[in-house]
């Protein structure tokens, strides 16, 4: 198994992963996003303790890792919705570390929530013209004089008509965008989050929640992000998907990055077994059984990974029981 | 049951000093609540900085009614300010418990007897302060009748200033509204923190939608003591920003024109319901025992309370919001 299993990753950047080593905190050839001993506690539990992290431009990277690993709340670190303890992180070589989140999304990286954030009592169409940034007519004064906002405006809806058009949202232009169904806010929500011209999308579980027939879509979306030459850092729970769309896999327990590699790898991989499972496994005595064993985990990762979050409603309200009605 | 003075009172009642200054106040609570979602529970407040900071500036510094006009909105500034600036980053029930604080320190301490030099204590001022407002009057001195309604020319002055006020207001929020700035308001009201996730500064936004509100209602509070002629600590009690709220509800939330026209309805439901108490009080089918005459005046707030209980059962959106708004949980 290796990497150019995974179907259709960017050849160019897939295969510049090829040389990274399988190790948490692998430096990679060409990062957009380099982290350096971020961590966060709440009183008594630390939540995010990493060491050290890097993204690599262009290609898919999936966070991974059991419930209450610290994923989410890496993101909020990372994008300024939470304050660090401790660490810094640059941006295309720009620290970013304190800054707050809009200068964050000013400064191209831009996220979606776990729970989505549909703009409910605003239009589908306001939501996407929203997300543009330097809009001239957000300025208080510029506001009152619509004549210096009207070209813009014009434009802007136009990129966000497209886009609707692109996410297949259009027939739902002019509905409020509470009265969406839950995937439809996932995908409103990704496209909004395009309208502002990221170069780095970070997508907080963007398939939770979402009947299969989106799924496929929202998938292809993803794809489409990479193709365009955007970085994208996605948190998923099912490994299919993982494994579809993923160059590189990135799994966190307990707050700290355990593992990284291309999917294969890293699903073989005894510690993050052990990540999910909790469980020691005793050393294979002979490759049949090797191979037998992991089978075996695997199959039990893949029901853990696809089956519904049971326990962990607690960390993480149920995003499935409110969705697609 | 006399119908000329009803009509009359009514005609007072709905386009007068107390609709006119109740309908900017609430247009500046509709930008607060209806647009940005903020909870200012204390309107009344910023209506007292305005009228004192007008009134003191006349009264004591001899300062021109339009400039004196000036810092009294800048003063509405300042306590935007002050409660914006430590309540604003954090979650939305920290500005309301601030406003509802502040409103009443505001009031309590331009009535105390400590600054009465500067405030007039609970006495306040007269209406010398507004002298230059009606001198300027171009109206001729004559007094107007139209049927059963005579407005004298002091009071039409004021109306056409004021009625104009409440126009231009609406119109420059009309504006701000439907703008981008505007977008971004209504945005933060849904769900801020989508807002700043797309590179928005909601801190400044939501600091600039404090201070416009804020500002709107010290217009509201200049009016009101320009119109009465007379500044009272008393009239700037947490009653006169819960009748705000009311008539905003029953106007219509977000909407330019719901607060104009909740202050309307909301004082000629007053004026009609107190003529018609009255005399039935005096016809005698109101026994006294029941109603006192005095007590006409509290039994007309329960009906218009009991009016809007209705009215938010039958028509939740109030008479010009949008139903459809109502129709999903936001949070
Ligand atoms: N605001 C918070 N206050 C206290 N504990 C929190 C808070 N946010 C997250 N946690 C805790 O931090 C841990 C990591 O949570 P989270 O980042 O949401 O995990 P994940 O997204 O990987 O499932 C969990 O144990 C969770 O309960
Ligand atoms: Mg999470």
């Amino acid at each position: 198994m290796s990497a150019d299993a995974a179907p259709g990753p960017a050849p160019s950047t897939a295969r510049r992963l090829h040389d990274v080593p399988t190790v948490p905190g692998a430096p990679k050839p060409d990062p957009i996003l380099v982290a350096d001993k971020v961590s966060r506690r709440f009183g008594g539990l630390t939540a995010v303790d990493v060491d050290h992290i890097e993204i690599q431009r262009g290609v898919i990277t999936a966070l991974i890792g059991p419930n209450g690993a610290g994923k989410t709340t890496l993101f909020n670190l990372l994008t300024g919705f939470d304050r660090a303890d401790t660490g810094s992180w640059t941006f295309e070589g720009t620290p970013l570390a304190g800054k707050p989140a809009y200068r964050v999304a000013h400064a191209g990286m831009v996220r979606t929530f776990q729970l989505t954030k549909a703009l409910s009592r605003l239009p589908v169409i306001e939501n996407m013209r929203l997300g543009a940034t330097g809009q001239r007519g957000e300025s208080l004064w510029r506001a009152m004089l619509p004549f210096t906002w009207r070209a813009q405006e014009a434009a802007i809806t136009e990129r966000a008509d497209e886009l609707l058009h692109r996410f297949k949202l259009h027939a739902l232009r002019d509905d409020f965008a509470g009265s969406l169904s839950g995937g439809q806010r996932k995908l409103l929500e990704m496209a909004r989050a395009l309208m502002s011209e990221p170069t780095m999308v970070m997508l907080d579980e963007p398939m939770a929640g979402v009947n299969p027939a989106l799924t496929q879509s929202l998938l292809g979306h993803v794809k489409d992000l990479r193709e365009q030459g955007m970085t994208v850092l996605f948190v998923e729970h099912d490994m299919d998907m993982v494994h579809d769309i993923a160059d590189w896999v990135i799994v966190m327990a307990q707050g700290s990055v355990v593992a990284e590699g291309p999917p294969d790898v890293v699903m073989a991989d005894p510690v993050v077994i052990d990540a999910y499972l909790g469980v020691h496994h005793d050393a294979p005595a002979t490759e049949a059984e090797e191979r037998q064993q992991l089978a075996e985990v695997e199959s039990r990762l893949e029901k853990e990974f696809s089956s519904p979050d049971d326990d962990s409603e607690a960390a993480e309200p149920a995003l499935g029981a409110r969705d697609e009605h | 049951m006399d119908w000329n003075s009803l009509v009359a009172n009514s005609f007072h009642a709905a386009f007068g000093v107390n609709a006119i200054a109740y309908a900017i106040a609430a247009i500046g609570l509709n930008i607060h609540f209806g647009y940005t979602g903020l909870l200012n529970f204390g309107q009344a407040g910023f209506l007292a900085v305005g009228a004192y900071g007008t009134a003191i500036s006349i009264v004591h510094f001899d300062v021109p009614y339009f400039l004196a006009a000036l810092i009294g909105m800048s003063m509405a500034v300042l306590l935007a300010l002050l409660l914006g600036l430590p309540t604003l980053r954090l979650r939305a029930d920290y500005l309301a418990v601030a406003t509802i604080a502040a409103a009443e320190i505001v009031r309590l301490v331009i009535g105390s007897t400590v600054y009465a030099r500067w405030t007039g204590g609970s006495s306040g001022f007269s209406g010398a302060f507004s002298n230059a407002f009606y001198n300027a009057n171009p109206l001729p001195n004559e007094t107007l009748h139209f049927g059963p309604v005579s407005v004298t020319p002091n009071r039409a002055w004021f109306m056409i200033v004021g009625w104009s006020l409440v126009a231009v207001i609406a119109l420059l929020v009309w504006l701000l509204v439907r703008s981008p700035w505007g977008r971004i308001l209504k945005g933060i009201r849904e769900d801020e923190d989508a807002v700043r996730s797309l590179g928005k500064n909601v801190f400044a936004r939501k600091m600039q939608a404090l201070i416009i509100g804020g500002v709107i209602g010290s217009i509201a509070g200049i009016a009101l003591v320009t119109g009465e002629r007379a500044v009272l600590p008393n009239v700037f009690g947490t009653q006169l920003t819960f009748f705000f709220w009311t008539l905003l509800l029953l106007g219509g939330v977000a909407r330019v024109l719901g607060p104009v026209l909740g202050a309307v309805i909301l004082w000629l439901v007053f004026a009609v319901t107190e003529s018609i108490l009255r005399s039935g009080a005096s016809a005698g089918w109101v026994p006294e025992a029941l109603v006192s005459q005095s007590q006409i005046g509290l039994i007309r707030v329960m009906l218009v309370g009991l009016g809007l209980m209705l009215l938010m059962i039958f028509r939740p959106q109030g008479i010009v919001g949008d139903r459809r708004e109502l129709a999903f949980d936001v949070r």
